[in-house]
């Protein structure tokens, strides 16, 4: 038991957990899941600036925060105590092809390598992070959902509107990572 | 300096909270503050999942987007047929939640922003390895410096919220 927890999980038990959630938010309390909302909560919250996008009942959507702080702790739980001992396994044409952009620390899911507080002062490091967070803030109020509220809650709802959002999330995606991705790593 | 709200009021807010967002809380019910420790529950379950499935890896986004593993496409795929069946079985035999509401689903609206705002949220997450819920998790996990990254994300969504009527929808 103890050595199937500290195992990274397959696919199919990882995707039938990260399913159940939508009938489970739904029996518990009828919420529809979501994760980036959270991020516009926190802005209603904080910096309404008397936007009128932020002027609204953010109390009622309180629930959400306690979600994604409960996927922090997760993050921490897992992390301290049912860590996997040995380095990520990743497709051996993609560690060749890091290897050359100087990246080969696997010991930890983010690469250390290249997002660390001292890359964060370079070009490289202030787009990976810094820009990189920004159009995930931005392009996702713009969509209306994330990968959570679009490609899982809302194709499993049968949203052709979410469906496609969610192609559109994947084109800019292949983009990133074959065509531009290469050259930020470069520089 | 507490104003009483008025109906009308209500409503507009209500519309604004419904704007650009497909994860809406849909109940009627006003629940004490301790009934959010449910989510809290949910939430915890989640973030272990990403953590030990590698969901929230920086290189298994890699490799999704460089179709160089089925990794993720098999999370997902998993993950949108378990939830498809599961809403199914709620309509068809009409579950209710635990306080015995009637589950609400609404059906969401086309509009442009699903094309654009998708596109550059595609960029995004192949450049961060991160969509929002990793971003918490890998906080959780220790990357500290990822926080740069979910405060750069909250002010990506205000910036949409602050130039949000010029934009095309």
């Amino acid at each position: 038991m103890i050595e199937f927890i500290t195992q990274p999980w397959s696919w199919y038990v990882a995707g039938i957990f990260v399913g159940l959630t939508v009938p489970v938010l739904l029996i518990i309390g009828n919420k529809s899941f979501g994760i980036s909302s959270s991020l516009r909560h926190v802005c209603a919250i904080c910096i309404p600036a008397k936007i009128p996008f932020f002027q609204y009942e953010w109390k009622k959507e309180i629930w959400n925060l306690f979600f994604v702080f409960g996927v922090f702790l997760g993050g921490m739980i897992a992390a301290n105590f049912l860590l996997n001992p040995i380095d990520i396994q990743i497709a051996p044409a993609l560690q060749n092809d890091l290897a050359t952009y100087g990246i080969t620390n696997y010991s930890n899911l983010v690469p250390l390598d290249i997002m660390n507080w001292q890359s964060l002062f370079t070009l490289k490091g202030f787009l990976l992070m810094v820009v990189g967070g920004f159009l995930v803030g931005f392009g996702t109020r713009y969509a209306g959902g994330c990968t959570s509220g679009h490609a899982i809650m809302g194709i499993a709802t049968l949203q052709v509107p979410s469906l496609i959002a969610t192609c559109c999330f994947m084109i800019g995606g292949f983009i990133m990572a074959n065509l531009i991705l290469p050259l930020i790593l470069n520089l | 300096m507490k104003s009483q709200t008025l109906p009308f009021q209500k409503t507009m807010q209500d519309i604004t909270r419904r704007k650009d967002a497909i994860c809406v809380n849909e109940s009627e019910k006003v629940e004490k503050w301790y009934h959010n420790l449910k989510y809290l529950v949910v939430g915890i379950i989640f973030g272990i999942v990403f953590v030990k499935a590698e969901i929230i890896s920086w290189f298994r986004i890699q490799e999704m987007f460089r179709l160089e593993s089925f990794h993720m496409y098999g999370v997902i795929g998993t993950a949108v047929i378990t939830a498809m069946i599961s809403v199914f079985i709620i309509k068809k035999i009409n579950i209710k939640t635990l306080s015995g509401e009637k589950i609400v689903f609404k059906d969401k609206v086309f509009n442009k922003g699903q094309i654009y705002g998708g596109l550059i949220f595609g960029l995004g997450w192949a450049m961060t390895g991160a969509c929002p819920g990793p971003l918490f998790a890998q906080i959780g996990t220790g990357a500290i410096v990822v926080l740069v990254t979910l405060l750069s994300a909250v002010f990506g969504t205000w910036t949409y919220g602050l130039i949000r009527e010029r934009l095309p929808h």
